[in-house]
């Protein structure tokens, strides 16, 4: 009974191709840079408009060393966890309830359909007029964001769950509680979590037009600031945070995954 | 009832809506399963014999009639099933889904463990207590599924062509391991086959299915004795007699199942 197979001549080409192409993801951005740079000192882009990479660094530097830009990305790491938390949680309660109970679901499906596509900002200044100008709006703006994409993810997880799972567990006895954590929660984490990664992408994008207005710091508003200011180099090196956050919380969110779904091994 | 008797069926039909049509999946069933007996079901596809498992399961209602359960106890699990095709749990272990029953009764994890592990050894799975159902083979899953109805300790065990799946090398051995752990645990069991084979092997009776709607053509006694040996079987005389018994009423009903067929598979 071998079931783990030894690593064979397919295996290995496999990880020479992996290695070509991991090196391939490393030059081509250098390339890029480079070409960047190149055009920039040659002049044939406008530097006032386009910067250039070593423009950047030489501003960069001062403001990591300062801690200026490390205080702003915190305040825009607070909001953004906040408001995951705040808008992921209740959907995925919600999620699974709405996913077993066709009841529930007919009740308030006409509801989510309604308020799902109208885009979330749309809905920011009726945000700030109910929350105010504080931290509670951004916070929110975010949220219900994240709230509808993991509730989706999270009702169509639990929806195509094999009934046949829901049948064991009735047939062993399963109380509702028990087939909630034994069968609808563990059968709908991978749909949950691709909710989550999804709704992570949508906090980035909010972030930055919850902090356009009323804030007083956060990576957003140093792009806003820099606009005002005509400080193309600063809006890169904010832009530059962004783009670090954006990755930062993907692996985190896919280390998660792996922790709590260890049968789906890929 | 009769004192030896665990489950008595009435007169049970039951019919599945659609919008405009009803089909009939069981029609007029009389049945009595004898307490501690091994009873074997086969019929053509789609006779209802899966419905009327999963009605004796508590997964579905029937529509008439009456099914008298005779439970000596007064607690635990009254029937558990062995499901065809899939259905471990994908995210739990091998030894967490044979827990399974026993956790959800609120067995101690240490309890538990131990006589998971005590059955997952009778079926020689013990080395692969931790892996996920998707990293063994299916007739590893089939024995973690049968060890799974065994150690939730159900009164009547309920099996669903659970061997269909597997090869005929697989399901020789699986056969021969499941009556290794049921002979002796004096549990009623209700198995349900496409194989005349199967049911001579594994049976005390056999019930013969009619083709669509369900009813019971003829129930026959395997008076062969125990212990079988699946090899010696086949030279005996009366195995071969009561193989064409089984085969001459399955023969028309298979030839009508086939004539219906279009629409409604597996019901």
């Amino acid at each position: 009974m071998n079931i783990m197979v030894d690593k064979g001549a397919e295996d290995l080409k496999n990880e020479i191709m992996l290695e070509k192409q991991n090196l391939i993801a490393v030059v081509t951005p250098l390339i890029l840079l480079l070409i960047w740079e190149f055009m920039a000192r040659r002049h044939l882009i406008d530097v006032r408009l386009f910067s250039s990479p070593s423009r950047i660094f030489k501003t960069f530097v001062p403001l990591i060393l300062s801690g200026e830009i490390i205080y702003h990305t915190l305040v825009s790491i607070k909001r953004i966890l906040l408001g995951f938390l705040v808008g992921s949680l209740p959907a995925v309660v919600l999620g699974i309830i709405m996913g077993l109970i066709p009841a529930v679901r007919a009740a308030l499906m006409p509801l989510v359909s309604i308020i799902f596509p109208i885009p979330k900002l749309a809905i920011m200044p009726l945000i700030l007029i109910v929350f105010g100008l504080g931290e509670a709006s951004k916070i929110f703006t975010i949220a219900i964001g994240v709230f509808f994409l993991v509730l989706i993810n999270t009702m169509a997880g639990v929806m195509n769950i094999e009934p046949i799972y829901i049948d064991v567990a009735k047939s062993f006895g399963a109380k509702p509680w028990q087939i909630y954590i034994t069968v609808a929660i563990p059968g709908a984490l991978p749909m949950i979590f691709a909710g989550f990664k999804l709704g992570m992408a949508t906090a980035l994008l909010l972030i930055v037009a919850a902090e356009l207005s009323a804030a007083k710091a956060g990576v957003g508003w140093m792009i806003w600031r820099a606009y005002d200011m005509f400080d193309i180099e600063r809006m890169f090196c904010a832009l530059l945070v962004l783009a670090f956050l954006g990755y930062v919380f993907s692996y985190a969110l896919e280390f998660l995954e792996k922790i709590a779904i260890p049968w789906k091994n890929r | 009832m009769l004192p030896e008797e665990i489950i008595k069926i009435e007169g049970l039909k039951k019919t599945f809506k659609n919008k405009n049509t009803t089909l009939v999946a069981l029609e007029d069933i009389n049945l009595s399963v004898i307490d501690g007996e091994f009873l074997c079901i086969v019929g053509p596809s789609g006779c209802g014999k899966t419905t009327l498992l999963r009605i004796l399961a508590g997964l579905e209602k029937q529509t008439e009639g009456k099914i008298y359960i005779n439970s000596k106890r007064r607690t635990g699990l009254i029937t558990s099933m062995v499901f065809q095709g899939e259905s471990l749990f994908p995210w739990m272990s091998v030894l967490e889904n044979v827990e399974y029953g026993l956790k959800l009764k609120g067995v101690e994890p240490k309890e538990r463990r131990q006589k998971a592990m005590e059955f997952l050894d009778k079926m020689g799975l013990t080395k692969f207590a931790k892996y996920y159902p998707h990293q063994i083979s299916g007739g590893m899953k089939q024995r973690v599924n049968v060890a799974r109805a065994f150690v939730s300790d159900p009164e009547i065990l309920l099996m669903d062509e659970p061997f269909g799946a597997l090869d005929e090398q697989n399901r020789l051995i699986l056969q021969q391991e499941l009556l290794k752990i049921w002979e002796g645990s004096e549990k009623t069991t209700i198995f349900i086959t496409h194989s005349i084979d199967e049911a001579l092997f594994l049976g005390d009776r056999i019930v013969v299915m009619t083709a669509h709607p369900g009813r019971i053509k003829a129930v026959l006694k395997v008076d062969i004795e125990r212990p079988r040996e699946i090899l010696k079987l086949r030279t005996f005389s009366r195995y071969n007699e009561l193989y064409r018994n089984i085969w001459e009423l399955l023969e028309e009903e298979v030839k009508k199942a086939e004539k219906n067929r279009g629409g409604h598979k597996n019901v």
